[in-house]
């Protein structure tokens, strides 16, 4: 009998023991259950679907669902209750946040850059070749130096934080050609183009891999590390937006946001983490 | 029992009402601005104060006209084929693949075209690809099974005894159809071709994936263009108390008022065949 006790104590002192060696950020959920809505900027979205999978697959308790639909929507369905976390690319307007009482979370920063299919030979422009290729005053690859084809111009709905940066900061408020593409999400964009050998469109740094590339602007590569010394400019905070103060599962997902884990996860998918 | 039926009959039908209703005075502030006319008549220029649908419009009726103009011809060869021309073990075998097309998602049509069709397109026209021709192409093939369904149906009602008795004057099959067949099934036929413009225009997926969705006026069919269901699906992400979003709802009138239109349509061609021939839809 007191060889079982023993057994049990020394179990129990091992299980402890091992809590405390594994233990990770992920912790903040061993009291959730329930399900939790996520939706909003399509930048996020890696980011979003490694922590839910991660979530998940240690808590099966907790159900997370995450979907797209844009800055706009994730502003909107979280203003209207219909997600608890709403994701956005750009800051809230003042009025967004008054009329909802939203709570934004800046959790990374990211850059967004032009891209293009990998075979384009144009792979550097300067920011007025590039705001004249966008709004339409240039229109063929063979006055940039390229082959002779016309320019297909890929954009973003006008609701796209990506689009908001990437108009401002990039373009200078410069007009976007009426004739250009549009698709709506970075994952959409990077496809276009990687499909299209004559086609040049934007999406975030973090959405960059090998099936496009970058174009650099006035000598400056949109990469991970320009974005993060700050010399490559046309960059954006991601936003995680709660309606009121964030409770319960909601608050355990903005605080793994912010936790080493999650800080990670977002420098993994190409995202600069803000702690 | 009997009143419980009554009810939902009139609810739905009272649904149906509503929803204009509602769309109508969500869209008055838009309306205020001008009249629908003009909303009608602008082009599409939030930065610059213009939430015109004209564009839109335009690309909704052209695709879809394209795509019926394109599956019509192609679809009455199939019915006539599953009908009239096809070995009998054949027949029922096509027909059976007709139905099993009816029943694929609409964004696998867009998702395979998008990888087999676009590339082809760009090569030929020139451009990225992301057309209207291309998107009217596959809203063709999209629409084909309620074309043929609807051919084969009417074109299986005709009188047998007409063509047994064209057939006994001599007639060859081509003159069966031509003169038995045709002058029967025609008002089938225009239902279904009417039907299948309904669906091409109310199409959305195959649309935003393959015509572009550029806002402006098309010019050409190789241009690339946006069409209203298109155009819903990517406004709705904007800020619910802009003018954009509430131009949303014209772009829904307009929708369903072609609808309704061809409803009416399809109603008054079935009203005008004697009262023996009519079928319920």
């Amino acid at each position: 009998m007191r060889t079982l006790q023993s057994l049990f104590v020394s179990f129990a002192v091992v299980l402890l023991m091992s809590s405390i060696c594994f233990g990770s950020d992920l912790d903040l959920f061993s009291d959730q259950h329930g399900t939790l809505r996520i939706a909003g900027g399509t930048a996020h979205i890696p980011v979003m679907k490694e922590i839910t999978k991660r979530i998940m697959t240690r808590y099966p308790d907790v159900r997370i669902s995450v979907a797209g639909g844009g800055s706009g929507v994730g502003i909107q369905q979280v203003g209207e209750g219909m997600v608890e976390i709403g994701n956005a690319g750009r800051a809230a307007t003042d009025d967004e946040i008054a009329r909802f009482g939203l709570v934004p979370f800046k959790w990374a920063i990211d850059g967004v850059g032009a891209i293009v299919h990998p075979d384009n030979g144009v792979k550097a422009l300067t920011r007025t070749q590039l705001q004249a290729v966008f709004s339409g005053t240039i229109t063929n690859w063979q006055q940039l130096g390229g082959v002779d084809r016309t320019i297909n111009l890929y954009t973003r709905d006008q609701a796209s934080g990506t689009r908001k940066v990437f108009w401002s900061k990039a373009l200078n408020k410069g007009d976007i050609s009426m004739a250009a593409n549009v698709v709506n999400s970075n994952g959409a964009m990077k496809t276009a183009i990687a499909n299209d050998p004559y086609g040049i469109g934007y999406v975030s740094v973090g959405h960059m891999d090998a099936s496009t590339a970058p174009i650099t602007l006035d000598g400056v590569t949109p990469t991970l590390e320009t974005v993060r010394n700050g010399s490559y400019g046309v960059a954006r905070g991601l936003y995680s937006l709660t309606k009121g103060q964030p409770q319960g599962l909601t608050k355990a997902f903005i605080d793994y946001l912010f936790s080493g884990e999650g800080q990670q996860i977002a420098a993994d998918k190409g995202f600069i983490p803000v702690r | 029992m009997k009143y419980l039926f009554q009810w939902a009959a009139f609810g739905s039908a009272l649904l149906t009402a509503a929803i204009f209703v509602i769309l109508y005075l969500l869209s008055l502030p838009l309306l205020s601005q001008g009249t629908l006319w003009t909303v009608l008549w602008q082009p599409w220029d939030p930065q610059h104060g213009s939430f015109g649908i004209y564009p839109m419009v335009v690309t909704s009726l052209s695709s879809a006209f394209v795509a019926v103009a394109i599956s019509t011809p192609l679809c009455f060869g199939c019915a006539l084929f599953i009908t009239q021309y096809g070995p009998r073990n054949i027949r029922r075998w096509m027909l059976n693949l007709v139905r099993l097309m009816g029943s694929i998602p609409t964004v696998v049509y867009g998702f395979t075209a998008l990888f087999l069709l676009v590339p082809r397109m760009r090569e030929a026209l020139g451009g990225s690809g992301l057309n209207i021709a291309t998107a009217s192409l596959i809203l063709a093939l999209l629409i084909a099974p309620t074309l043929i369904l609807f051919f084969v149906d009417s074109i299986t009602q005709s009188s047998q005894r007409d063509c047994h008795t064209v057939t006994a004057l001599g007639g060859t099959r081509a003159q069966v159809i031509r003169h038995a067949v045709l002058p029967q099934a025609w008002p089938g036929l225009v239902n279904g071709i009417l039907l299948g413009l309904g669906r091409a225009m109310g199409d959305t997926l195959i649309s935003l994936m393959l015509a572009g969705n550029s806002v402006q006026t098309p010019d050409a069919l190789t241009d690339s263009a946006r069409t209203l269901t298109a155009h819903i699906a990517l406004v709705i992400a904007a800020d619910v108390a802009s003018l954009e979003f509430r131009s949303l709802f014209a772009c829904a009138i307009v929708l369903y008022l072609f609808s309704a239109l061809l409803v009416i349509g399809v109603r008054w061609i079935n009203h005008s065949q004697p009262l023996s021939q009519r079928r319920m839809l």
